[in-house]
């Protein structure tokens, strides 16, 4: 299993993820806290009107629109984003979009094949929650993130470049 | 040029840094080999023939004589005692041990160089015009734009994995592009509008490689303060929509043309309306800021020109001869910019020994404020030369070989390595431009020619821009055989277009006789002083057609 890491520790994961393709069946008969496939929430998103939307996550592929969702995302206790090969680096968009434009709040999960020198970028990017390939070692990941203390453009972590901050 | 502060040397340690884990957790099999190809791309380190090599980054092709001794000294401790100047503005060294890699690195960062982005599937060194910032074509220096480019794109999260390599060239001269624009994955042409702001044209898809396409305009007039803004949008929209399943179809080329440019530019600008007021959005003190580090040396006056220079012309004509190839105007009085031919027959283009860096890195120190550029054609530069000393540089120069009068002429060869020592190559690409320089020996010949770009790629992947040239040569393999295929008409300039195939491939030994066909042929059609590239123009493919095969038959 891969180690969840958030805020800096390894937690447990509460969520279970239904595969994509998922019909309003799987959806209803599922219980507990569950990551749903963006294009079966959207399709399905009736059959599961009863449930509480904190028990609700969305995941994202990385051919999938966050414009599909909009703003709806805020409504979600957790929002995942698929890295189905870490060299697919369409997750980071993808991310900064939920966060940037969408004002998504809540956790933000990298899933899928999320390795150790990845994670910084993936923490620029509005990721705050990382499912590491459970290969991989949780410290080396906690490293990574501080990888470096400056960066020259803006992002999710820090909206301000570099250039308006060396100017203050 | 551009001078680090205490947050660039911070980044750039710390990336030295990084990359040492990274290796160490290489090498402790703690990473496996495809997840650290990237990692190691990105910090200029690929590997051809089973030995790895370092790709250094010189921005804008800018380099002082410091750095130059510097990466002299690299090449003895780490390699053969030689480097290779790239196609790129950048320097490459052939023979570095992987484990040397991050004390390589580490004595770049002293110096304030990197390797940074030099590979691999993301933003890569801007490039420019050589003579940036001194020649008079220019509306304004470049260099400050390239360099709040290069800022903004080292480490940007969000486009470390795009789908392929992406460059980006600037221009500033409206009549002459020598950045090659046209034929980049974004090129920037900044231009004044009519009340006199600066700004830029943005031209996005073009490229050499398998599918060579010119670059489509998308917008006429950006204004200065958004050109972050507006490249971040175009490199999203490509991050999200570029094709990945197919490495051969993952440049932006392809997905404007699937698109449309048309269609492109309205994804982009979707795109940018929701980001140009954000933070990215320049201010004037950053601008201002930038351009401190480019501001003009301690030049001397001189009114009225020099009057050593036109007498040593007079006296020598050999020295006249360099003068008119070799020597470009400067928009200060009194100075020049001198372009130091590297290429010498036996040698592959590019490749430099380290005393040989050494020599340039003296010359840079005493006749241009110890500083040197490195030009696309693998040439150099020494861009701010007193007129009354060009005279004492040329005879200091001839002894080492770089004062070849020949530049821009047929014999000013582009060539990349080729199957001497690229892996990737269908045929060898030096010996042809040995033979051709061979062959076209004769100085009088080759100024009558004109100016000529013969361009030689050792296979599709086009590192010798054999499109572009305005005669290519693209090495081919016929059933285990080595070929040569030629086209005519390439340019990379203002006027971009590329190049028409002539018809079946030859082998090596006929190419000179070919080159010679082509050139007759031009001679006896061309109009007084029409250019090689005009006349085919005018003529068209066919003429030369007939010639050459005609000829062979
Ligand atoms: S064009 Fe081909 S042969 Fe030449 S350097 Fe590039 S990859 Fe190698």
């Amino acid at each position: 299993m891969a180690h969840l890491i958030k805020q800096s520790a390894v937690q447990a994961d509460e969520w279970s993820q239904l595969a994509r393709g998922a019909d309003a069946e799987a959806l209803t008969s599922a219980t507990g806290k569950i990551l749903v496939h963006v294009g079966d929430w959207l399709q399905h998103a009736a059959s599961l009107a009863d449930k509480d939307t904190q028990q609700i996550g969305i995941w994202f592929d990385s051919d999938d629109e966050p414009e599909h969702l909009g703003e709806n995302c805020q409504r979600f206790a957790l929002i995942a984003v698929n890295f189905p090969a870490f060299t697919d680096g369409r997750g980071y968009s993808i991310g900064r979009l939920i966060r940037e434009r969408y004002r998504y709040q809540g956790e933000l999960r990298a899933i899928g094949d999320v390795l150790v020198d990845q994670v910084f970028f993936m923490k620029r990017c509005g990721f705050d929650a990382f499912a590491l390939r459970e290969d991989k070692r949780v410290e080396a990941a906690l490293d990574a993130l501080k990888a470096f203390s400056q960066t020259y453009q803006g992002a999710v972590d820090n909206p301000i470049p570099l250039f308006r901050r060396r100017l203050s | 040029m551009y001078r680090y502060d205490d947050y660039d040397h911070t980044i750039i340690q710390e990336r030295v840094k990084q990359f040492a884990g990274q290796t160490q957790r290489y090498l402790a099999g703690e990473l496996s080999g495809p997840e650290f190809l990237p990692l190691r791309l990105q910090n200029g380190l690929y590997v051809q023939r089973m030995a790895p090599m370092l790709r250094i980054c010189v921005p804008y092709g800018m380099l002082s004589s410091v750095q130059l001794r510097r990466l002299a000294r690299i090449t003895r401790d780490y390699d053969k005692g030689y480097a290779h100047f790239t196609t790129r503005q950048n320097v490459q060294l052939n023979w570095p041990r992987l484990e040397d890699a991050p004390a390589i690195l580490a004595e770049l960062a002293d110096v304030e160089m990197h390797a940074v982005q030099t590979s691999g599937n993301c933003i890569r060194n801007t490039t420019t015009d050589q003579f940036a910032g001194v020649t008079p074509d220019e509306i304004i220096d470049p260099r400050p734009y390239c360099e709040l480019i290069r800022q903004w794109s080292t480490f940007h999260p969000e486009f470390a994995f795009l789908p392929r390599k992406f460059k980006i060239a600037v221009n500033a001269c409206p009549d002459v592009d020598r950045a090659a624009i046209k034929v980049h994955d974004i090129g920037i042409q900044i231009v004044r509008n009519d009340a006199g702001e600066i700004g830029y044209a943005v031209l996005v898809g073009g490229g050499l490689g398998r599918t060579p396409i010119i670059a489509s305009q998308i917008r006429d007039f950006l204004p200065e303060k958004d050109l972050l803004t507006y490249l971040e949008a175009i490199i999203r929209v490509y991050n999200r929509y570029g094709r990945r399943d197919n490495k051969y179809k993952a440049r932006i080329k392809i997905l404007v043309k699937a698109l449309t440019p048309e269609g492109f530019a309205e994804k982009v600008e979707a795109e940018w309306q929701q980001i140009k007021a954000g933070p990215a959005h320049l201010t004037e003190a950053e601008i201002e800021r930038i351009k401190q580090h480019f501001t003009l040396p301690a030049y001397e006056k001189f009114p009225g020109g020099s009057e050593a220079l036109a007498t040593a012309r007079a006296e020598s004509a050999h020295f006249s001869n360099w003068v008119a190839r070799n020597v470009s105007a400067h928009r200060q009085p009194g100075y020049a910019a001198v372009t130091l031919t590297l290429k010498v027959l036996g040698v592959p283009p590019g490749d430099v020994t380290d005393t040989q860096l050494e020599a340039l890195a003296d010359l840079a120190d005493r006749f241009s404020f110890s500083e040197l550029r490195v030009t696309h054609e693998q040439n150099v530069v020494l861009a701010d030369v007193r007129e009354d000393d060009l005279y004492a540089l040329w005879q200091t120069i001839k002894p080492l070989g770089f004062a070849t009068p020949n530049l821009n002429t047929l014999t000013d060869v582009i060539c990349c390595p080729g199957g001497d020592y690229c892996s990737l190559a269908n045929a060898k690409s030096i010996p042809v431009a040995e033979a051709i320089q061979a062959r076209f020996d004769d100085l009088d010949y080759l100024y009558d020619l004109g100016p000529i770009d013969l361009n030689i790629s050792g296979c599709m992947n086009a590192c010798g821009h054999h499109h572009v040239g305005n005669i290519g040569v693209l090495g081919v393999d016929k059933k285990g055989e080595e070929w040569y295929q030629v086209s005519l008409g390439g340019d990379s300039g203002l006027n971009a277009s590329i190049g028409q195939i002539l018809g079946p491939s030859f082998a090596r030994d006929q190419m000179p006789d070919v080159i010679q066909t082509i050139l007759d042929t031009y001679v006896e059609q061309r109009e007084s002083e029409e250019l090689f590239v005009d006349t085919f123009r005018r003529i068209g493919l066919k003429p030369f057609k007939e010639r050459v095969y005609g000829a062979s038959n």
